[in-house]
């Protein structure tokens, strides 16, 4: 049985190394990614799971880190924007003007490169599924939609 | 931020569980079983939840069970929304869990949280109210196998100690013909103005609500009432007739209204149902 019991060290496993980081149990992903390993890329938006603005993607689907524990990670696999090396959905949205402010944009960066290691010939009702997850107060939409469907591969 | 401290468990057997969350309880520590986390995590951070203690179910393998075993569908507690739509092996629950909270959610909120959650909707139990379909429950003396109807009124009834392990629905519920709306006052996410779910068996229609009353039901008798050989309005009467509480009356919406909607669902879900089939 894993017990974690007050602040510990706990190794977690995020962009493809192993980090150690001194948590309290009660730590929520976002705070231990942001505060305990620099990476800020996740932002705190409602830190309530409704805007999408820290989806980091564990194990291939994407979650809100704002309402993840930091110690319910421990032995799976965290990807932050961080750890996004020129994906094709970076690129795609550049050439999509798929921002405007940018605080919102990791997030949906990390939800549509979920799914589109998870559905790569996504139809429009599984984009659109996908998308309402996340909040863009400048309303990219369009734009964000248009680098999704330049990097999915449609079944004709 | 959560602003107060708790340990955090997670066994590795139904029987670790109960044991932890007996010792955690008689230290006073008010222990709380943990699924996918989103409504403890949310509540806690309002400070509309407290606990000393977490026990994580998720590193139960009985709990992470989807599949069906001869002619039952066998769902774990901790499998998530997302996984059961996913897969497609029971696509009316998969539709239901498709609709709560939004996609990213889904990813993260389990069977067992729903129906165990203090939100008052819990839809995912609709479809299982539906089928008939039993419960494991564990507890300190071990495992039980019950009814859903035995342990579902108004909410789940359980025990202090007890947890969800599984859903057990027969194969033939899970490809029956079935209508499921979801009424919402403004946007597509939100909680339900209302939820309707019905499937055919034998020429008969099962139907459930959430959102219509305080607490998610299944009513025989409305039932019996929307399957009288009578014209559409009068079922639809006696059928109101039959509300096992006053209907709901908040912000999302007034009882006139949810009763306005109500009445047009019935309508669309009747035909459908004893119309063309499969919708």
């Amino acid at each position: 049985m894993l017990i974690i019991e007050g602040k510990k060290v706990i190794e977690l496993y995020v962009n493809g190394k192993k980090r150690n980081v001194v948590v309290r149990p009660a730590d929520t992903l976002l705070y231990t990614l942001r505060e305990q390993l620099g990476l800020t890329g996740a932002k705190p938006g409602c830190e309530n799971g409704d805007c999408g603005s820290c989806t980091v993607i564990i194990d291939g689907w994407p979650i809100k880190s704002c309402i993840m524990l930091s110690v319910d990670a421990i032995g799976r696999n965290i990807i932050t924007i961080e750890g996004l090396k020129d994906a094709p959905i970076q690129k795609a949205f550049v050439e999509n003007w798929g921002f405007q402010c940018g605080y919102c944009t990791p997030g949906f960066l990390m939800v549509c490169h979920a799914l589109a290691n998870m559905h790569p010939n996504a139809e429009e009702h599984v984009i659109e599924k996908w998308l309402e997850s996340n909040i863009c107060r400048c309303t990219s939409y369009e734009e964000i939609q248009a680098a999704v469907h330049a990097i999915l591969k449609p079944l004709s | 931020m959560i602003p107060f401290d708790f340990d955090y468990y997670r066994p590795d057997s139904i029987q670790e569980a109960v044991k932890i969350y007996e010792e955690l309880d008689t230290q006073g520590k008010q222990p709380l079983y943990y699924g996918g986390g989103t409504e403890i995590i949310t509540m806690a951070r309002t400070h509309n939840i407290f606990t000393k203690a977490l026990v994580d179910l998720k590193g139960i393998p009985e709990c992470n069970v989807l599949e069906f075993r001869n002619d039952q569908l066998v769902i774990g507690s901790t499998v998530t929304l997302t996984q059961i739509f996913e897969s497609r092996k029971f696509p009316l629950l998969g539709d239901i869990g498709s609709r709560i909270a939004d996609h990213t959610a889904q990813c993260q909120i389990t069977l067992g949280g729903n129906i165990a959650g203090t939100i008052i909707y819990r839809e995912t139990v609709l479809p299982l109210l539906l089928s008939s379909s039993q419960i494991v429950i564990a507890n300190e003396s071990g495992q039980k196998q019950v009814s859903l109807h035995e342990v579902f009124n108004e909410r789940l009834q359980l025990n202090p100690g007890e947890f969800i392990v599984q859903v057990i629905t027969d194969k033939i519920y899970t490809t029956l013909p079935y209508v499921h709306v979801k009424k919402t006052k403004y946007e597509k996410i939100d909680y339900p103005l209302m939820t309707v779910v019905a499937v055919k068996k034998d020429e008969k229609i099962r139907i459930a609500f959430s959102g219509l009353c305080s607490f998610p039901f299944r009513s025989m008798k409305m039932e019996n009432a929307l399957n009288e050989n009578s014209q559409l309005d009068v079922r639809i009467n006696n059928a109101l007739s039959h509300l096992p509480t006053s209907i709901l009356n908040d912000i999302s919406g007034s009882d006139k209204y949810r009763e306005f909607v109500l009445r047009d669902t019935l309508i669309n879900t009747l035909k459908t149902l004893e119309g063309v089939g499969l919708c």
